[in-house]
């Protein structure tokens, strides 16, 4: 009796919002697509007359476009972390927030491989990667990889959301929403077969989708470690990179948890606990990244060759200093207080944490990118680089597209996993001695 | 018969296998980086020209003696009809270390391990058996690797449409000739389409002193327009060393230590050179 009730009313919190739509939800949709019209505007002025309406030139030739592809392919690591990992080390609490992960991932995903086109001078060539690809170039393996990440990840965001897609097609009446969720339900019943075909497919992709993420942001730090200059020319880009990736990754769940829970009224499924979870997986990566940054900057000053030593001073004393120690501050210090002192570890605390973790991952970016091209090679003056409108614009299209993409998602499927919430829901009504044998992480309940 | 015959499904079975295995052996070649070969060893069995450039900067003092811009520069611009703001041979002034400076004539050094060649994702720049790094700017689709690759800073890039002469427009571009494109990457391509005549390079013959020679390491002989050297000897004799030997790109452009005292030039002698100007008019759409 009480299972149905909890059964119940999991369905109508988490289908509300996709048969009932507020005001305030076109509002939104329309601001967002405001935006991103306005970066479309922008981009066919850059087609126009080319990349010399961007700051960048000669010196410093790579500007916010770079600096944006490996922040958002650097949140799309968000899914992997929370699906794949936690998912394979069984940790029970992690089903309401799977869906929110796998979501950002692709959509982050989608926004960051488009950055790399809005750089190119010749987008109209873009063929040419694939006519005359070369597999010695980092670029192709970036190519590769990223498109193996988005497809696998677009297979491990769908299929386990086949038995909610059947449950929407099972509550709507006849018409074209209807026919598409009988489409994408694959002819769902819930038999015991399936049941078992759907954890099977589930359980591979979690444990392939690992490599191939750890694979993505390593070949993106190889764009950069692949050439001889001063703060790139790094062997410890690739883990450097990945720590960093699912640094704000957990940032971004813990950003967007928080905002669905609000607007959904999801306070019954997503508790302080997952804060709490996650807030500590957050300090875990974050001392990680600290322990990075330290390795990095501290074997490269202790030598101090020549052109690293100009990129230091550049970087610590220099132009680029308040960015350099915004990111160090605002981004690894003050985060991580913010989550080990207990007055501040509740939801407002953690979420403004991540917020900072985010802004200064992006800084971050901006400071591994430009800083090292202002670095003169040759016998002159430090380069120059003021992004222009145009690039601000497209920076802005860019996250409103993000949460444009992610604001229609959550209209056309339910946020939370419906059938793996529920099952959870049953299991806890299981025995405690069975509950155990799960790892400790999945013991709490609500 | 029956067991004789091929079914669809084994022959489908058989294609695949085959055309994986016959897909195998080039994609293994690619893979693995070219070995430049060794100088005058198996390549002047081939006959091959191997192509590099000598700059004696005892000669060179920034035409700042004549009082005009660096005349490398100006030839060059004028030759390949350079976009405003791009110097494909830039003249820096370089500070030694006791003091004072000299003048460095800078082309692309056409690298025999040339990273920019490396990390190109559609081979549009690549390098020639002769040893000239080209770009084929019909193919670049612009994404500036190879400038990040480049540890001289010596590609340019195209960021807007160009502003060329009107002569420009009538010449074909070619990677040996290249005219400037809006949204690929330029350089200096040590004049391909004159050397393969016997010409020598803009740069070279528009040096009023005679400081730079263009020559042949398999022939070992190099030339600045007025007298012959033997390139080895030449090389040993006056102390030739390559910027950032360390970096181990293998420069193809030899520097003999100086700051042009042949004409009369003191390390520090502040005389700073002049700009270089451009045919076109109009605001300058390239550069830093």
């Amino acid at each position: 009796m009480a299972a149905s009730d909890y059964r119940e009313r999991l369905e109508a919190t988490l289908f509300r919002p996709l048969f009932h739509t507020t005001k305030g939800y076109y509002a939104l949709v329309l601001f967002l697509s405001a935006v991103v019209a306005w970066g479309v505007y922008a981009y066919t002025v850059q087609l126009r007359q080319g990349l010399i309406v961007t700051g960048m030139r000669d010196v410093v030739m790579w500007g916010v476009y770079i600096t944006n592809f490996v922040f958002f392919i650097g949140i799309s690591h968000a899914g992997t972390l929370i699906s794949a990992i936690l998912r394979v080390t069984h940790a029970g609490w992690r089903t309401p927030i799977t869906r929110m992960a796998e979501a950002i991932t692709v959509v982050a995903l989608l926004v960051g491989a488009s950055q790399i086109f809005l750089d190119m001078g010749r987008i109209d060539r873009i063929l040419n990667v694939i006519r005359y690809g070369r597999f010695q170039s980092p670029l192709v393996w970036d190519v590769v990889s990223i498109t193996t990440y988005l497809t696998g990840s677009l297979i491990y965001l769908y299929i386990p959301m086949i038995p909610d897609i059947a449950l929407m097609r099972d509550r709507l009446g006849a018409g074209l929403k209807k026919g598409i969720y009988t489409i994408m339900a694959l002819g769902w019943t819930g038999t015991e077969n399936q049941k078992h075909r759907l954890e099977k497919a589930i359980g591979v992709m979690a444990i392939v989708i690992i490599p191939v993420a750890v694979s993505v942001h390593t070949v993106v730090s190889w764009v950069f470690a692949m050439t001889l200059r001063p703060g790139w020319n790094s062997t410890l880009f690739g883990p450097y990179f990945v720590v960093g990736a699912i640094f704000s990754g957990i940032a971004s769940i813990i950003i967007v948890m928080a905002i669905f829970r609000k607007l959904y009224h999801l306070e019954e499924y997503i508790t302080i606990q997952h804060f709490k979870y996650l807030g500590y997986l957050l300090l875990v990566l974050n001392l990680a990244y600290i322990y990075f940054t330290v390795s990095e900057y501290l074997t490269v000053g202790y030598k101090l060759q020549v052109e690293e030593k100009a990129l230091l001073t550049l970087l610590l004393v220099g132009k680029m200093a308040p960015w350099f120690w915004f990111f160090v501050v605002g981004g690894m210090v003050l985060p991580a207080i913010l989550i080990v002192h207990p007055k501040t570890r509740n939801i407002k605390g953690l979420v403004f944490a991540s917020i900072l973790v985010n802004v200064g991952m992006w800084v971050k970016r901006f400071v591994i990118v430009v800083p090292t091209l202002e670095t003169p090679l040759m016998p002159f003056d430090y380069g120059v680089y003021h992004p222009t409108w145009v690039e601000w614009s497209l920076t802005a299209a860019s996250f409103a597209a993000f949460t444009l993409a992610f604001t229609l998602f959550a209209k056309l499927f339910p946020i939370i996993s419906v059938w793996e919430v529920a099952e959870g829901a049953k299991e806890e009504a299981v025995p405690v001695a069975q509950v155990s044998e799960q790892p400790a992480l999945g013991t709490w309940s609500t | 018969m029956k067991g004789n015959r091929l079914n669809r499904r084994d022959f489908l079975k058989w294609s695949a296998v085959g055309g994986v295995a016959l897909a195998i052996p080039p994609s293994l070649g690619a893979l693995v980086r070219k070995q430049p070969a060794r100088q005058g060893e198996s390549l002047s069995k081939t006959k091959l020209r191997q192509w590099v450039m000598v700059i004696d900067l005892k000669k060179c003092d920034g035409c700042v003696t004549i009082d005009k811009p660096p005349q490398c520069t100006e030839a060059c611009i004028k030759g390949h009809y350079v976009p405003e703001g791009q110097q494909w041979i830039e003249v820096y002034q370089h500070e030694l270390p006791g003091g004072g400076t000299y003048f460095m004539p800078t082309p692309c050094y056409n690298c025999e391990n040339a990273p920019c060649v490396n990390v190109c994702p559609v081979g549009a720049t690549y390098q020639t058996p002769e040893g000239i790094v080209l770009i084929d700017n019909n193919r670049c689709i612009g994404c500036r690797l190879c400038m990040a690759a480049c540890p001289y800073q010596r590609r340019f890039f195209n960021w807007g449409q160009p502003k060329l002469p009107p002569e420009a427009h009538f010449v074909k571009s070619s990677p040996e000739f290249p005219i400037a494109k809006k949204g690929t990457v330029i350089k200096c391509m040590f004049c391909a389409h004159h050397v393969v005549n016997g010409e020598l390079p803009h740069c070279v013959s528009g040096c009023p002193m005679k400081a730079l020679y263009f020559g042949d390491l398999n022939e070992d002989v190099a030339t600045n327009g007025v007298e012959v050297v033997q390139l080895s000897q030449f090389l040993a004799e006056n102390n030739a060393y390559r910027y950032k030997e360390n970096l181990g790109t293998q420069p193809r452009v030899y520097y003999l230590p100086g700051h042009g005292e042949v004409f009369g030039r003191k390390a520090t002698d502040p005389a700073k050179r002049q700009e270089s100007s451009w045919p076109t008019e109009g605001e300058s759409s390239n550069g830093r």
